[in-house]
This record gives C-alpha cells, structure tokens and sequence, in this order.
C-alpha cells in the first residue's frame, strides 16, 4: 500500500509513539510571531528552561500589529525581539524587514518538501504549498516545540481533492478553496489533511497553491498539502542551487513526497475546475459562499487587499490589471498591505504601487493588521469590507463589522463600483 | 488534576469560533489573568449574556460541532481557565482549540449528538450542574429534579496530559 505526503512525513519525522495513534515529531522549523509566542517564552523563563532547542531552526517575525500602536502591543514586540536577541535567532525580521509570516518565511526559502512546520497561527497550513506538513498550533505545543523541537499529533487522515480541467479567466487560487470550503464546510476537514491534485494545481504558481493551502484551516484541516514540482524547485532553486547539481536533480529528491500513485485516502472528490465561478463570501462563516453573479450589488464601505491569503506580488499583478487608469468609488475607502518588503519593493519596481495610488487606495506598510481587527484599516459598527482575507467571522475586521471574502481580482472591481463586482467585465 | 464540574453554560450553536470566545484585539495582554473581563464578548447568542452573574457561575461549557475554530489563539482556552471554567463538552471540536485544551490540562469531551441534545433539555429548568469522572470516564448531569448519566472516550495521550497537568510537563520529562 503506497502512502501519502503526510504519511511519507510523519513516517520519516517519527520520534515516538507514547499511545496508539499518537505521534511525536522531529520538527524541522518553528516559526513564532509577536502575539503568540511572548506567553510561551514567559513560561519558559518562569520554568527556568529559557532555552532553544536549535537557534537555525527557528525563525521569528513582527508581523501582526507593526510597527507597534501601543505600549502592550510594543511589548509583545519587545518580548520577543529581545528573546530572538538573547538566543542568537538569526532569522529575525523586525521593522523595514519584517512582513506577513506565511508570506516572507517562504520568500525566504525557509519551507522545503517533506518538512515538518509548526507556528502559533493556524494559517500556517500555508506552507504545505511547498509539500510540507504543516501546521498551526497553540502557545503551549508552540513553547515545546521551541524547547524540544517535537510536536504530538494524532495519525493523519487525507482527503484528496483532484482539480479537473482548467480555471476560467477571472477564475483564481481563492475561487478555488471558498468553493471547496463551501462544499464540505467549516469542519469538514477536521482532524484531516487536504491533499489538492489535477491539472489546474499542477499550472498554479506558488503563490497561488500558498493561497489555496492557506484556507485548509477554514475547512477545519490540519494542513493543506500540494505535490511538490517543478514550480517548487524553480520557487526555492535560489536557495538550493548549492544543494543539487541541477534542477531536475532537486526535483528528484523532492518527488519522493509526492504521494504514491496508490495511497489510500479517506475520500477523493472530483472538481471541475471550469465550472469554478468567481466566489464571495456571504454571512460569518467562510463556508457561506455564493457566486459573484449572486452577489453583485451589495454596497461596501471598504476594500481591502493584502494578508497571508492574497498580498503577495501575483494578486497585487491581478488587482492592478483591473485599477489601472480607473479610479475607485468616492465612498469607499481602499487599503493595500503588500505582504512583505520585498513584495512591495517589487510592486513599487512594477509601477503597481502608482496604480493602486492613482486609483485612490492607501497603501499601508506590510502587516496583518486589519485581517484581525488589530490595526490598519479596523471597521466601524455597521461597515461592510470586501477583503482578500481569510476570515468572514462576526466582529473579525472590528466591532459589528462585516467582512465578504474574495480574490484580489473581485476586490479590485468592487472597489471600482462600490459595490461587490464581478472582475471579469473588466478583464 | 484539575477539578472538571460544576454549573453549566449553555452555548447553543455549531461553529463557535476562537474570535467570539476572546476576541482578537485582547491578544495583546501579556498574562492570562488580564483576559479575564473578556470571556466570550463577541458571542451573539439569544438569551446569552457575557456579563450575568450565571454566565459568571459557570464552570462548564456545553455546546454543539465543531466548538473552537478558527484562530489557533491558546488565549480561547485561558479565558475559560481564568473564569474557572476547565471543561468544554461538544459533539465536536476543531482540532487546535482541543488540543490547547489539553495541552493546558483542561478537558475538551466529545459525545454524541444525541447525548449533547439530551443535555441541552436541561437548559431553560433552573441551574443544571454536571460532574465529571476523568478516570471512569463519566459525565452526570443533575438539574430541574432530573439526573442523567453519560460515558465517554478520551484517548490515552490526552488522559496523560490532563493527569500531566499539560504538555510542557510531559514533554520535558520524556523528550
């Protein structure tokens, strides 16, 4: 019996097995942040255990409220600086180097096949873009994971999805997972991982898999797992070339993650891919999905773009391919976060940053900010966001506020009206 | 081990995620005790009151699926702990909030969803007050002059990390 991505990892990264269907892994990375990872190093400090298990495999950011908006929020900031300091994390990225975490650890080159990842974030299911497992966990599986380099879970189960057929224009990564996060629900992919096929994974970019990944953890799953190709190896060959003699000599190495022609999953679903249709979110859960056509006409008070979903470079391409030499609604208030530095440097190199501007959004600094009501764009009772983010939840964005999410694309052409747009009259 | 029972709380609906249970601007406080005042602030529930005495009684949480999605926040759990609250039963939980749980020594308890409707008939009849038997696996149920009784399953690693007191113990001395 063959097996798959996530039993190819747990089977190679097996530490032990205390109880039936428990296993512990040897981690490859942990990766913290600012909100979560301050309790966890308070602990290990009130334990007298304020160690690291390997400083290299660590890597931190400041990335949800940055630069800080207050004194609590500097001292998360400062909690972890000067843990990062203390114990020579030399991945570190602080102000005018930091970004959104799911997005500048990859930019970085830090995720590879077959790796095991944990973060105190649960979105950090991104990463199995790249192959890996991994996984979003809370502060104390964090804290162990910093002091032992081992995490618990319980043995993988995987659902397959294979992806028929190609997306239509307009049709993005996002389309994609709210459609499926609509089919099975916000559990149901509980306690599972998501394994995506098919030919319309097989063309995605990076980014694009990152963003389909992403929103496993709004299905309830563990991880979100792409087979790692040729797209991988060129993403990551700056950061491997002294690895492997040449291309097709990584991607040899890395394909023995792939899952086995023969592995058995727990189910395998179909999609046609080109009945997908541009997707909007409609109430507090991000499985309340309808189609653009379905929602066009709801006024919106704000548009934002950015977060570990949807402000890398490729979505910021996508937007501006719509604002270019348009101007948004006079009522609405338009905010871009491009997710790294380097994204934004880039879209800056690009001219996109001078159409975003000309069409009227501001353009903030990269963080998480607005995407968990924290800063940068936090909505007033009653306000309505058309975001690219990845949670719909009552109260997300700000106190009685509500949030329809979609892609890059959408979000541009409802900016555009003032109200939700379908983006392909303007493709 | 941590006392499991007491005076429940009814949360009657499916899906009840991390922000509601403490929302996301509160992440900022840097000790549990401070997230005290803000135990399921955003949670709109009819009849629901974050702020009454009973909700403040409580020390057991009973609600429906899928109880804790969303956000990975550990703060979720230590909310509950800090209103002394070490029990959630629900038919289901999502994966991260369950482990936290546990992970802390609190007891996250799946039982069926006919077991959790029976449950659920005792609310709205006075207080309703249930116990919890870590070691025989047991749940009983007592208010409005009824009692009734469930078993349920708990795996062995979870078991450990509640008699544990939590993961950080556990893994230290094994790893």
């Amino acid at each position: 019996m063959g097996k798959t991505t996530a039993e190819k990892i747990f089977a190679a990264h097996l530490v032990d097995e205390p109880f039936p269907g428990t296993r512990v892994l040897r981690l490859d990375t942990v990766l913290c942040h600012e909100i979560t990872t301050p309790i966890a190093i308070d602990d290990l400090v009130r334990r007298g255990k304020d160690r690291v298990f390997d400083a290299k495999k660590i890597k931190a950011v400041i990335d949800h409220v940055t630069p800080s908006k207050d004194s609590k929020t500097a001292t998360q900031a400062k909690i972890l600086r000067d843990w990062a300091r203390r114990h020579a994390i030399s991945d570190f990225f602080d102000i005018g180097a930091n970004g959104v975490c799911h997005a500048i650890f990859p930019e970085k080159g830090y995720i590879r096949p077959g790796n095991t990842v944990i973060m105190g974030d649960s979105h950090t299911c991104t990463h199995g873009a790249f192959g890996a497992f991994a996984a979003g966990v809370g502060t104390t599986d964090l804290e162990v994971g910093i002091l032992k380099g081992v995490c618990a879970f319980r043995e993988p189960k995987t659902i397959r999805f294979n992806l028929k057929g190609k997306l239509h224009k307009g049709v993005y990564a996002k389309d994609l997972i709210l459609h499926i996060i609509g089919r099975i629900g916000v559990n149901g992919a509980t306690d599972r991982v998501i394994e995506f096929h098919g030919e319309s994974i097989d063309e995605m970019s990076m980014e694009s898999r990152m963003t389909l990944c992403n929103m496993a953890i709004e299905a309830g799953g563990t991880s979100g797992i792409c087979m790692p190709d040729m797209t991988t190896v060129v993403y990551l060959w700056p950061f491997i070339s002294s690895e492997f003699p040449s291309k097709e000599a990584a991607l040899a190495e890395y394909s023995k993650w792939r899952a086995d022609d023969d592995a058995a999953y727990e189910t395998v679903t179909d999609i046609d891919a080109t009945l997908v249709e541009p997707a909007v979110t409609f109430g507090y859960k991000p499985d309340q999905v309808k189609t653009v056509s379905e929602m066009a006409g709801e006024p919106v008070d704000q548009v934002y773009i950015g977060s570990c979903t949807n402000g890398r470079l490729e979505d910021l391409r996508i937007a501006a391919g719509l604002l270019k030499g348009r101007k948004i609604a006079p009522a609405v208030r338009g905010i871009l976060s491009p997710a790294t530095p380097k994204v934004y440097s880039d879209a800056l190199k690009e001219g996109i940053i001078d159409i975003f501007m000309d069409a009227g959004f501001c353009v903030t600094n990269p963080t998480c900010g607005a995407c968990l009501g924290m800063s940068n764009g936090v909505l007033a009772e009653g306000e309505v966001c058309a975001s690219t983010t990845n949670r719909n939840f009552m109260g997300r964005m700000g106190k009685g506020g509500m949030v329809h999410l979609m892609s890059p694309a959408t979000a541009a052409a409802t900016a555009i009206e003032g109200k939700i747009a379908d983006p392909r009259r303007y493709l | 081990m941590k006392k499991f029972g007491g005076p429940v709380l009814f949360l009657d609906r499916s899906d009840i995620n991390t922000d509601e249970i403490i929302p996301a601007k509160y992440l900022t406080e840097i000790t549990k005790e401070d997230l005290k005042p803000y135990l399921l602030e955003d949670l709109k529930l009819p009849g629901f009151d974050p702020k009454s005495s009973e909700t403040g009684k409580c020390r057991v949480v009973v609600s429906r699926a899928n109880f804790g999605c969303g956000s990975s926040r550990e703060h979720a759990p230590w909310v509950f702990e800090v209103n002394d609250i070490t029990a959630v039963i629900a038919e289901s939980f999502a994966r991260i909030f369950r482990q936290n749980m546990f992970n802390c020594g609190m007891a996250a308890i799946e039982l069926s969803k006919e077991d959790i409707d029976c449950i659920f008939s005792f609310a709205g009849a006075g207080e309703t007050v249930i116990d919890i038997d870590m070691n025989s696996c047991t749940i009983r149920a007592a208010g409005g002059g009824r009692v009734e009784s469930f078993n349920f399953i708990i795996s062995p690693f979870d078991k450990a990390l509640v008699l544990a007191g939590g993961w950080v113990d556990y893994a230290d001395s094994r790893y």
